[in-house]
């Protein structure tokens, strides 16, 4: 059976939900290997925290990653794919597992495919491309198959794991160590579940005229995450990371709740392929009605308080 | 300092894209700058401006750079227009369908001899939205890579730069010497909008257009084959209500409907 390697997706020092389901999809082609790079006695707890069908891990730990940041991660994980030549690599669809991909894939000669957001055992991705509206099939003829995969795309087997561990030593090239990284600031995470991960989203935008009160209310009620329009972010309304479209977040979950947001293609082509959508706007002709699954013309001051107050009364 | 920046003609983000033959359509719509790209030509512009100007016989230039159809001189003119000096196309039939493993061999090909301090990039293209290229040009040439800048500041006389790289993750300080590698976020700078004089002024900058011979590249297959693609259905219309009130509860008799609470 072919070996699989998927990189152990790590939000600070945790293990993140998408970890598993790169396992999952890995598993269709082969067994799976577990790579896990991290700072210096780090590596340990992340194994004991995986989840999902992962048969065997191997560790590299290195202080240099902190300060040489992506080229160096690529740097380790390329010696490692180059001496024990998997298959395929899945690595998770954000700027950073994006860029790892990039690096990998030049210095291993390999093709690369990103964003899938399903994988066959023949190693064949789906991509859904030009903002969702049309169906794309690949696959990767050289080299290792490099895919990146988007979070919450793949349903995972989530069953802990216990893989047999190899700890290899390595050390980053100075070829990797150009640029220096100084100071590093985390994005401090709310209580509120991950955007990129959470089964729903509920978003705000312009409409709201700066008061998202009335959405984390509704998304709060529904357990959901928060997301904004740039319209949004760029007023300072609600933090750039929560930006949802081409060039913030792009996000798949069970349902995404637009409130005061009108469709604009740039937001679209970040949540269009959102299994249902909900949309709360007052502006009957906003374009975002016309991909809308049940749409409220309606003003959202009104409407999410009394829907806040319905999900809290059914759950009750 | 020489600063090159990569642009992509893309099509116009409203247009309806299609496929024909595992590629994007580029002939039946209306082809633009890709958006992203201006934040990096504008940056590019406003570092020269900063350190003695772009002006003829000036301290700096600044370089266009794309690989496209012949077509591409029209993005490319709109660069110029900004207020580029000069602009380098590679265009060849044979690139044609060409992945981003071709294209970042390409850029870096022009980009190796053009002995240039700084390449600048936007995070990403419209239309393939890899975001991708950059560090594969990085990787390529072995310069440091500062990717996602949110600011930028150089350094002519230490021949540094450093950015603050804005991602998902956060935010990172980090810095590297010449030559290096950008790309850069579209919150960083407003660009401009060309002048009347900039566009008379474009009109005479010299667009290099070369083929893959020209470069000394030979193009290989692209290494991600489609094997097909296929429009989505529509999404099918779905319910629409006017609030008379009851709008917050209908949503929630819907919710509940789709088993979603
Ligand atoms: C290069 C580039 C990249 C971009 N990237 C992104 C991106 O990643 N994400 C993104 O979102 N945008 C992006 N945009 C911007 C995008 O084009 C739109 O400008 C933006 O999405 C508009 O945000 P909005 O819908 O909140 O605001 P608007 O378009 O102003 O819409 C506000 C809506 O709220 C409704 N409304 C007002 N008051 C109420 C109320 N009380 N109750 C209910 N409804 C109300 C209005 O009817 C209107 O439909 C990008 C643009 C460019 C050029």
């Amino acid at each position: 059976m072919s070996n699989v390697f998927i990189l152990v997706d790590l939000q600070g020092d945790a293990v993140s939900k998408t970890t598993a389901e790169l396992a999952t999809a890995g598993a269709r082609m082969g067994d799976v290997t577990a790579i896990v790079v991290a700072a210096p006695g780090k590596s340990g707890a992340v194994v004991s925290a995986l989840t999902g069908p992962i048969s065997s891990a191997i560790c590299i730990e290195s202080g240099d990653l902190a300060t040489h940041g992506v080229p160096a991660y690529a740097d380790l994980i390329s010696q490692i794919v180059l001496e024990k030549k998997p298959s395929a690599l899945l690595i998770a669809s954000h700027a950073f597992g994006k860029e790892i991909a990039a690096r990998v894939a030049i210095a291993t000669d390999s093709g690369i495919i990103t964003d899938a957001v399903d994988v066959a055992a023949d190693g064949t991705a789906t991509q859904l491309v030009f903002g969702g509206s049309t169906t794309v099939h690949s696959k990767i003829s050289h080299g290792v198959s490099i895919m990146t995969i988007r979070a919450n795309t793949i349903e995972a087997n989530t069953a802990p794991a216990s893989p047999a561990v190899e700890n290899i030593g390595k050390s980053v090239s100075d070829g990797a160590k150009k640029a220096t990284i100084t100071s590093t600031q985390p994005f401090v995470k709310g209580g509120r579940p991950e955007l990129t991960e959470a089964n729903i989203v509920v978003s705000g935008g312009r409409g709201t005229n700066g008061d998202f009160a009335a959405v984390e209310g509704f998304a709060d009620a529904l357990g959901a995450a928060v997301g904004a329009s740039r319209a949004a972010t760029d007023a300072g309304w609600y933090p750039h990371t929560h930006q949802v479209g081409q060039t913030g977040k792009t996000v798949s979950p069970q349902l995404y709740v637009a409130c005061g947001i009108s469709g604009a293609i740039q937001h679209r082509a970040g949540m269009q392929t959102s299994k249902t959508i909900v949309v709360v706007n007052k502006d009957a002709e906003a374009p975002i009605f016309d991909i809308a699954d049940f749409g409220v013309i309606g003003d959202l001051f009104a409407v999410l308080p009394k829907a806040t107050e319905g999900v809290i009364a059914r759950k009750s | 300092m020489k600063i090159a920046v990569c642009v992509k003609q893309v099509p116009d983000s409203w247009a309806e894209k299609k496929m024909i033959n595992g590629t994007l359509d580029r002939e039946g719509v209306d082809a633009v700058l890709n958006d992203l790209d201006e934040y990096a030509v504008e940056e590019a512009l406003r570092i020269a401006e900063a350190h003695g100007g772009n002006e003829e016989g000036g301290a700096n230039t600044v370089t266009i750079i794309s690989m496209g159809p012949e077509r591409a001189t029209e993005a490319i003119r709109k660069a110029l227009s900004m207020g580029a000096n000069d602009a380098i196309l590679i265009s060849d039939s044979a690139l044609a369908g060409a992945d981003a493993i071709t294209t970042s061999a390409v850029l870096a090909k022009v980009i190796e001899t053009g002995g240039f301090d700084l390449v600048l990039c936007g995070t990403e293209s419209t239309d393939a939205r890899m975001s991708v290229v950059p560090a594969m040009i990085s990787a390529r040439l072995g310069w440091a890579q500062l990717t996602f800048a949110g600011s930028v500041v150089v350094d002519p006389a230490a021949s540094t730069v450093a950015i603050t790289r804005v991602t998902d993750a956060g935010v990172d300080s980090m810095g590297a010497s010449f030559p290096a590698v950008l790309s850069v976020i579209e919150k960083i700078n407003e660009p401009r909008y060309p002048s009347f004089k900039g566009i008379m002024a474009s009109k005479k900058k010299t667009i290099d257009v070369r083929d893959c011979a020209a470069i000394g590249i030979s193009v290989q297959g692209a290494w991600s084959v489609v094997a097909d693609s296929a429009p989505r259905p529509a999404r099918a219309a779905g319910i629409k209500v006017t609030d008379s009130g009851d709008g917050g509860k209908e949503l929630v008799d819907f919710l509940a409907g789709k088993k979603l609470i």
